[in-house]
Parts: C-alpha cells; sequence; structure tokens
C-alpha cells in the first residue's frame, strides 16, 4: 500500500481549496482577481477543483490597466469562453483619457491611478466583500508577513502592524459593511511550486512566459518589448532577441529576460539556477526602499 | 526538488534578540533560498545592527517598523527547499507584546525551533514560548543555543542551558526535545557539523529538520470531516465539502452525520481528476452520500464506531490576544472547524503563571495570559480533545462587537452537563462532572439520543407510547408518580443522562414543572405535548408523538437496525 503522505505540492493545493471554499461559504459577495499572469492560472484551477462539477461559483475580475500585452488579452478571453467564466474588466477611463502613463507621471503615480485606485472603485462597485488575490508571500518581504484572509478598512487599506492573529485553518471572517478581506489561497506557494504545478496539472498558461525572438528594446541590461507605442529614443532600434518574460504586468514596466526556456524542463531547469528574484524585473517594486509595503497600504494588493 | 518532496511547517520561537531572524535568514542563504538582488538590498540597506557583514534577520524582517526598531512585530512566512524536505517557515516576534503573532506562526507548526541566547539563558520568554508551543501541540522541539561565538562555545554553557531547559520542558509535557549549540550569525552548526564544537556529536539543524518523522503524526483511525460547504450545481448532485481532518473516506463506508446522528454510506468521492477511491488527510475532498440527508455547513461527518464528543460544555486551555480583557459571562463568538457560534467563558478556573506553573485564581484574562477556562456554546459542537486531534480540538474566540479575534482555545474534555449539581432530594449527582462517556457515544449504543415527553392526563397513551418505543428497540421509562410530581424533572434529567427516553405522565397541567423539566433536560430533546393538540384516539395520538420524535432527531424509525448492525 501507497504510504498517505501528501506530496508537497497536493498538501498545497488541499490548502488552497480549503481556503476558497471557507470563502464561498462565508461571504455574501466574493470576487477573484484575475491578472492572466500564472498565479492567477493557478488559483483558476485551484477553484475549478474545489468547486467540482459545478462552475467557479463567482466572478473573475481583471483591472486592466489598458497596458497589458496583446497575448495576455487574447489569452484572457479565450480562457473565460472556456472556464465559461462570468469575467469583469475593470479600467480607470477616466485616468487613461487624460493621458495617465509612466513616462508621464511616473511609475508610483501610474500604478496608483491605474492600478490601486482601479482596482478599488472597481470592489466598491461590484459591492464585494471578499477579494481573492494571487499574491504569494516568497515574491517580496513585505508580502511574507500578510495573513491568508488580510483585513482591509473601508478605504481598503492594510495596517500591517495591527494584523488579526490567524490561527490554524481557523479564519475569522467578521467585517463590518465597507470593510473587506483581501483572500490570498496561494500565500504558502512558491515560484517553483507554482510551476511544477501547472506541468502537473497541464494549466494553460500566456506564451509570453516561455523564451521566443520577440522584438525588443535593449538598453544597457533593461530589455523591454516595445507594444503601445514604447517611447523609442533617437538612435534606438528595436531588434529581435530570445526572450521571455518571468512575471508579467504592464508592458512598460515588465522586464523580459534573456531565455532559451521553450518547454517546461527548459523552464524549470533555469528557475532552479536563477539567482535573481522574479520581481525584479518589475520596475515599480524598486522605486523606494519598502515600496511594496507603501502601495500594500493603500490599497494594492 | 521533486514534486514528490515532503512538506514540514516549522516556526521559530524563543525570547527578544535571540536570534531567530538572524537564523532563517542565515537557513535561507545557505539552502540557497535567498537570490542576488534580495542579498544585495540587504547588504546596501542602511541598518546593520550584526556585527558580521550581513544582518540576516533583514531578510525576513519585511515591514519598515520592524527595520526601523530592529525587531521582528509580525510573523514573516519563508520558504526553503532542499532535495529532502520543502518548508515552511514562520519567522515569530520574541517580544511579549506580540505573543499573538508568535502563536499565529506557531498553530500550523509541526516542529519549533525555540532560541536561547547562550549568554542568558532560559529566560521568561523562553518559558512562555516553550509552553505555547506544548500547548499547540507541536510535535517536535529544536532547542538552538546560539551565539555560541560569545561564550567561546564552551560545553558547560550548553549543558547547564540544556539541564535548565529539560525540567521546564518535562514539566509542561514536551516531547521530542533536540538541542543545538548554534552561531546564527557565523554559521555554526546550521548546515554542517562546527569545527569549533568539537564535543558536540550530534547533527546539524538542517539534518535535523531534514530527518523529523511526519508520518507518524497523522491520524488515519477516528474520521472528522467537518463540513465546510455543500456544493449543489444541478438537483441530482449534492456534495459535501471539506478537508479531512483525520481518518480515511472511502466509497460504500458507513459514516454517521453530526448532529442529526444519521448513518448512512459514502456513494461517492468525485473530483476533478475524477472518482477517488480514498481520501485522506489534510486532502479537501467533496463527498457524496447514498442517502439524502440533511447535511450543511458546520455538520461533521464520522466514523460511527469512534464518535467525537457533542457537548454544549467542555473545559480548554486559552491564550487571550486582545488588550480588551477576557471576562467570563460575556458574548464571544466561537469558531471551531466549519462552525461559529455564540458562546461564554463560563468560568475562568485560573490562570498559568508561565515561570512557574502555578495555577492562580483570576476573574479577567489580561492580554497573552493562558487560563484554563469553562466554555458553553449556544449550540452543541462536535470535538475531540486538542492533544488528540489538532483540528477538531481547536478554536478561536472572536469579539462580536469588534471583530477582532481575541483568543485561541485548545479543548481538553467535554464537562458538565449542568453547571449546578444535580440534586434529587439528598442525593447529589456530582458524577455528573466527570462524565468521560458521552452522549454521543451512548447514542452510538442505543440508536437514539436521549428525550423528555411531557404528558399530562394521558396515562393510557403513556403506556402505549412507551410500548411502541419499546419495540423499536428505544431505551424507554415512564416515570408517574402523582405525588412527588416535583421530582420528575430530576428523575427525567437522570435517565436522559444516562441515554434513555422518559416519558413523564402527569396527572393534571403543572406549567411551573414542566419549564423545570424543559430547563434541566438542556441538550436532552424536551417534547411538552400539548394535550389540546393531540388527537384523542391513543394509537393516532402515539403516532404524532412518534413522529415529532423524529422531527427532532431523537429517533430514526427506518434504519434502526442498520445503526445496531454498526455498532
Ligand atoms: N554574535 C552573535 N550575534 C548574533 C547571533 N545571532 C543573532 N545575533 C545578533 O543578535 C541580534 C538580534 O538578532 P535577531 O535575529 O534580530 O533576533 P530575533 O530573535 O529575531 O529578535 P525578535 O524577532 O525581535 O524577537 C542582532 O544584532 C543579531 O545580529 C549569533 O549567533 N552570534
Ligand atoms: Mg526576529
Amino acid at each position: 500500500m501507497e504510504p498517505r503522505i501528501l506530496s508537497h505540492l497536493r498538501a498545497l493545493e488541499a490548502e488552497s481549496i480549503h481556503i476558497l471554499r471557507e470563502v464561498v461559504a462565508e461571504f455574501a459577495n466574493p470576487v477573484m482577481l484575475y491578472s492572466v499572469g500564472k498565479d492567477s492560472s493557478v488559483m483558476l484551477r485551484l477553484a475549478q477543483k474545489a468547486f467540482f462539477p459545478a462552475k467557479i461559483p463567482f466572478p473573475v475580475l481583471h483591472v486592466d490597466t489598458g497596458y497589458k500585452f496583446k497575448e495576455m488579452y487574447e489569452f484572457r478571453d479565450n480562457l473565460a469562453k472556456e472556464l465559461g467564466l462570468n469575467l469583469i474588466v475593470h479600467t480607470n477611463q477616466e485616468a487613461l483619457d487624460a493621458g495617465t502613463n509612466p513616462f508621464k507621471l511616473g511609475t508610483q503615480k501610474c500604478c496608483a491611478l491605474l492600478k490601486t485606485r482601479a482596482l478599488l472603485d472597481a470592489l466598491t462597485a461590484g459591492g464585494y466583500d471578499a477579494a481573492f488575490g494571487g499574491a504569494r508571500r516568497d515574491e517580496e518581504k513585505s508580502r511574507a508577513k500578510e495573513r491568508i484572509y488580510s483585513f482591509r478598512d473601508k478605504f481598503g487599506q492594510w495596517d500591517p502592524k495591527n494584523q488579526r492573529p490567524e490561527l490554524w485553518n481557523v479564519y475569522n471572517a467578521k467585517i463590518e459593511k465597507g470593510e473587506t478581506i483581501r483572500v490570498f489561497p496561494i500565500s504558502n506557494w512558491t515560484e517553483l511550486d507554482v510551476w511544477s504545478y501547472i506541468e502537473l496539472e497541464k494549466i494553460p498558461i500566456v506564451p509570453l512566459y516561455f523564451a521566443k525572438e520577440r522584438e525588443m528594446l535593449v538598453r544597457g541590461n533593461g530589455i523591454s518589448p516595445i507594444e503601445h507605442n514604447y517611447p523609442i529614443q533617437i538612435g534606438e532600434k528595436p531588434e529581435m532577441v530570445k526572450v521571455r518574460m518571468r512575471s508579467l504586468g504592464c508592458t512598460y514596466c515588465t522586464g523580459a529576460i534573456r531565455s532559451d526556456a521553450e518547454t517546461f524542463p527548459q523552464l524549470m531547469d533555469e528557475l532552479v539556477h536563477f539567482k535573481r528574484s522574479e520581481r525584479e524585473n518589475r520596475i515599480i517594486d524598486h522605486d523606494t526602499e519598502g515600496a511594496m509595503e507603501i502601495k500594500k497600504r493603500e490599497g494594492y494588493f | 526538488m521533486s514534486v514528490e518532496s515532503q512538506l514540514l511547517r516549522f516556526t521559530t520561537a524563543g525570547s527578544v534578540d535571540d536570534g531567530k531572524s538572524t537564523l532563517i535568514g542565515r537557513l535561507l542563504y545557505e539552502a540557497k533560498g535567498v537570490y542576488e538582488d534580495q542579498l544585495a538590498s540587504i547588504q546596501s540597506s542602511s541598518v546593520n545592527r550584526s556585527t558580521g557583514p550581513i544582518d540576516f534577520s533583514l531578510l525576513t524582517d519585511g515591514l519598515r517598523a520592524e527595520r526601523e526598531q530592529g525587531i521582528t512585530i509580525d510573523v514573516a512566512y519563508r520558504y526553503a527547499a532542499t532535495p529532502r524536505r520543502k518548508f515552511i517557515i514562520a519567522d515569530t516576534p520574541g517580544h511579549e507584546q506580540y505573543t499573538r503573532n508568535m502563536a499565529t506562526g506557531a498553530s500550523t507548526a509541526d516542529l519549533a525551533i525555540v532560541l536561547i541566547d547562550a549568554r542568558k539563558g532560559v529566560l521568561v520568554q523562553s518559558r512562555r514560548h516553550a509552553f505555547i508551543t506544548s500547548l499547540l501541540g507541536i510535535r517536535y522541539v529544536a532547542v538552538a543555543v546560539n551565539k555560541m561565538d560569545l561564550v567561546d562555545f564552551r560545553e558547560d554553557v550548553f549543558n547547564k542551558i540544556q539541564t535548565e531547559f529539560m525540567a521546564y520542558a518535562k514539566s509542561v509535557g514536551l516531547k521530542n526535545v533536540a538541542f543545538f549549540p548554534i552561531s546564527a550569525l557565523e554559521g555554526d552548526n546550521i548546515t554542517e557539523p562546527s569545527a569549533r564544537t568539537p564535543w558536540y556529536k550530534g547533527p546539524s539543524l538542517l539534518d535535523h529538520l531534514e530527518s523529523v518523522d511526519l508520518v507518524e503524526a497523522r491520524n488515519f483511525t477516528d474520521l472528522r470531516f467537518p463540513v465546510q460547504y455543500v456544493n449543489r450545481p444541478t438537483l441530482d448532485f449534492r456534495g459535501f465539502t471539506g478537508q479531512l481532518a483525520s481518518g480515511i473516506l472511502r466509497p460504500g463506508q458507513t459514516v454517521m452525520t453530526l448532529p442529526s446522528g444519521r448513518i448512512t454510506k459514502v456513494k461517492s468521492l468525485p473530483s476533478y481528476d475524477g472518482d477517488l477511491a480514498e481520501a485522506y488527510p489534510p486532502m479537501s475532498v467533496t463527498v457524496c452520500l447514498e442517502d439524502e440527508v440533511d447535511v450543511s455547513r458546520g455538520d461533521m461527518i464520522v466514523d460511527p464506531n469512534h464518535v467525537p464528543h457533542v457537548s454544549r460544555r467542555f473545559a480548554a486551555k486559552l491564550v487571550w490576544m486582545h488588550e480588551t480583557p477576557g471576562e467570563a459571562e460575556r458574548d464571544y463568538l466561537l469558531k471551531h472547524t466549519s462552525q461559529t457560534v455564540r458562546a461564554q467563558i463560563s468560568r475562568i478556573r485560573h490562570r498559568i503563571d508561565i515561570n512557574t506553573l502555578a495555577e492562580q485564581p483570576a476573574n479577567k484574562l489580561e492580554l497573552n495570559e493562558i487560563a484554563s477556562i469553562q466554555v458553553e456554546t449556544r449550540r452543541p459542537l462536535f470535538f475531540d480533545p486538542y492533544q488528540q486531534n489538532r483540528i477538531t480540538g481547536a478554536f478561536i474566540l472572536i469579539d462580536p462587537v469588534t471583530n477582532s479575534t481575541v483568543a485561541a482555545g485548545m479543548i481538553e474534555e467535554s464537562t458538565a452537563e449542568s453547571l449546578e449539581p444535580l440534586k434529587l432530594g439528598s442525593l447529589e449527582f456530582t458524577g455528573e462532572t466527570e462524565a468521560t462517556v458521552t452522549p454521543a457515544e451512548r447514542y452510538a449504543r442505543a440508536g437514539h439520543y436521549p428525550a423528555t415527553v411531557w404528558l399530562t392526563a394521558r396515562q393510557d397513551l403513556a403506556v402505549l407510547l412507551e410500548r411502541k418505543l419499546f419495540d423499536l428497540g428505544c431505551q424507554v421509562h415512564i416515570l408517574a408518580d402523582d405525588r412527588e410530581s416535583h421530582l420528575l424533572p430530576e428523575l427525567a434529567r437522570v435517565l436522559n443522562n444516562a441515554g434513555l427516553i422518559a416519558i413523564c405522565s402527569i396527572a393534571s397541567p403543572d406549567p411551573a414543572e414542566a419549564e423545570r423539566a424543559a430547563r434541566l433536560a438542556r441538550d436532552n430533546r424536551f417534547l411538552l405535548v400539548d394535550p389540546q393538540a393531540l388527537p384523542v384516539h391513543d394509537e393516532e395520538a402515539s403516532e404524532v408523538i412518534m413522529k415529532q420524535l423524529e422531527d427532532r432527531n431523537v429517533l430514526r424509525r427506518k434504519e434502526r437496525f442498520e445503526v445496531g448492525e454498526g455498532i
């Protein structure tokens, strides 16, 4: 007989499914944030498993800055159709119309308007009392401090010095009207776990994660995608480089990495040998010391 | 790292500045769990409280306030993997003010690393954390005697701490305690044996973390499946979802649902990946049952041969975690597995002095105090003692006004059905308080719950009802004594305690006694039969009463024999 001990991936899966069900059972109107990235893809699969044979019993919200990759939009719309998702796309159109972009306002301000503001507005508009996010504690050191049920006040703000104790898997879901809980079902997964699971479960993901010859703008160590009219300076010329994205954000703020990883085994191999963290190429996280903590206090995921 | 590696969750514990964060930072660094950009960022950080080139504590102290003050405030979760194991690490604060955050990190741990500063020895806070570690039922304790570099790696210093800690560990019931002489800062005995402690022959800390046994800790015998959510996508699918707390589930297996007490079988274990042949803890699964039983969130599917305690009253250990003191007879919400009920601390038995373990009287529970209490809940809970089952024995208390989580509770045993001892004339049934045979166990044997039927002016009906219930296999007894009718409520209660159905046959109406009987019957089903509403024919009337008993789940006519067989 096989020993009855779950592999670490199956143990993580069981924990995440427990969280998803707990939220659906205890909240009136939960929503899942869907960013089209690898973590969201894992979260969706976990939700499918948690509620099988039913469809995913909550809407899926994409906070769209308008600056995502073309391939992400295609992927999102196909997947929504295939899984029969109730997909809600929210954009801070007012800010976009006013010409908000990172070159004009700087990355912090741009993020605050197109991501944080848009997110808070979308949550209020939908009247959601709980919102699932695919953030992981291993991503960044202030995220390592977050509870699975992260309490947010009426303004969506996080108070890291005053978090509710969270014991065992007994989560406190009590809130007043206007307050919300951000829930992180894959808190305990690492980047490697996510990839191992995607491979194990054959979860569809945006092809941008795999290496391919792509048209890029190379500036020193930085390699930038040139979608959405990336401002090219005089003398610069895009070139074809074999790259992939390790983490997907807005095209302006996501740097690509040189890579030959076209398949899963190659990608996993690359991952094991990585010497630098996945958010390193996310410009927004490095503006100032503790940048993520500040954004999170303000309501960012 | 393979997909098949096992997960070990561990936590740090110990007094402030003993070097917990430094140790975790060092472990991460050695296990290649730190990326270059992260390392560069802490190297270039404006703070470095360590005497070495890298302040490893900055790897886990992720909040600005923590870096500014040089202490850990809240638990940080970090991850590391070796070819043998995958680790989820909770680095917790040592400062007394943040004990609740330490408890948060420790609650899910399989192992605790208790740090002790070699220069300072065992401090109050080391004891507090060791005590909480024991209360939370953490199986393994690794005592890391840290900063050995500051005491010249002296064996006698290590031995003295070992002796002192062991004495305390024994008195709080800690098992599987191992000791390691380390320097978190300089890396001695962390991943490899250190040349500076030739007298130490044991494994390195990491070796130990990689080798403690994880299988032994699981309980595969007593099925406990708290129902989280009922999945009903179509009219002909009803799946009960949840995470297995203990035991095994297989199609065809006989199970009991609580609180209804119904016996049925597992039909299937459907999943996204196809039907499962078996489920075991900690799997999250969906269970379909053979019969249409009424099961909802908060109910529990259990093994009919090993039922949990079912009670509204129990004793527990409590860690108080809020600035507002805890008080007896105040309303709290109690969340236990998937059910939330109103509850009160009915009595604070005593507070426990962390240092001496002395039991002291208390009428309030202050922040970070540990106490032994009595709890009373509005509805019955289905539970096991925490030391037997870390899931069905755990609960939290929530303040219904502020919504704060105010306490963590570990159930010890079910207690007294009544608070004041039951008196019958000069007889006092104090034995009630020490009962270990639970109502659910009596239920499992009798096949029905106890009940009190209060029947006025229908002696013949009482006799017929007793016969009918008896023929069904019930344990039943008529109490009819006109002269001593004021004793009937107590007598009925005693019969109920023994698991019987009591039929109280009263000659003339006595609302005061009926009310007293209802109160005394408490959890037991009390059936006050309204004589006006009853058919005049005894046969018809008895059917009405039987139906009411069924509606209250006292008995189930259809499956009676199945119950008997299962036991
Ligand atoms: N010499 C020496 N110093 C150490 C060692 N381990 C930790 N320290 C120092 O002790 C101080 C406290 O270390 P931390 O790791 O922050 O202590 P902590 O236990 O995490 O403290 P709290 O989380 O606030 O309870 C720092 O200045 C460390 O550099 C050691 O092995 N040797
Ligand atoms: Mg610390």
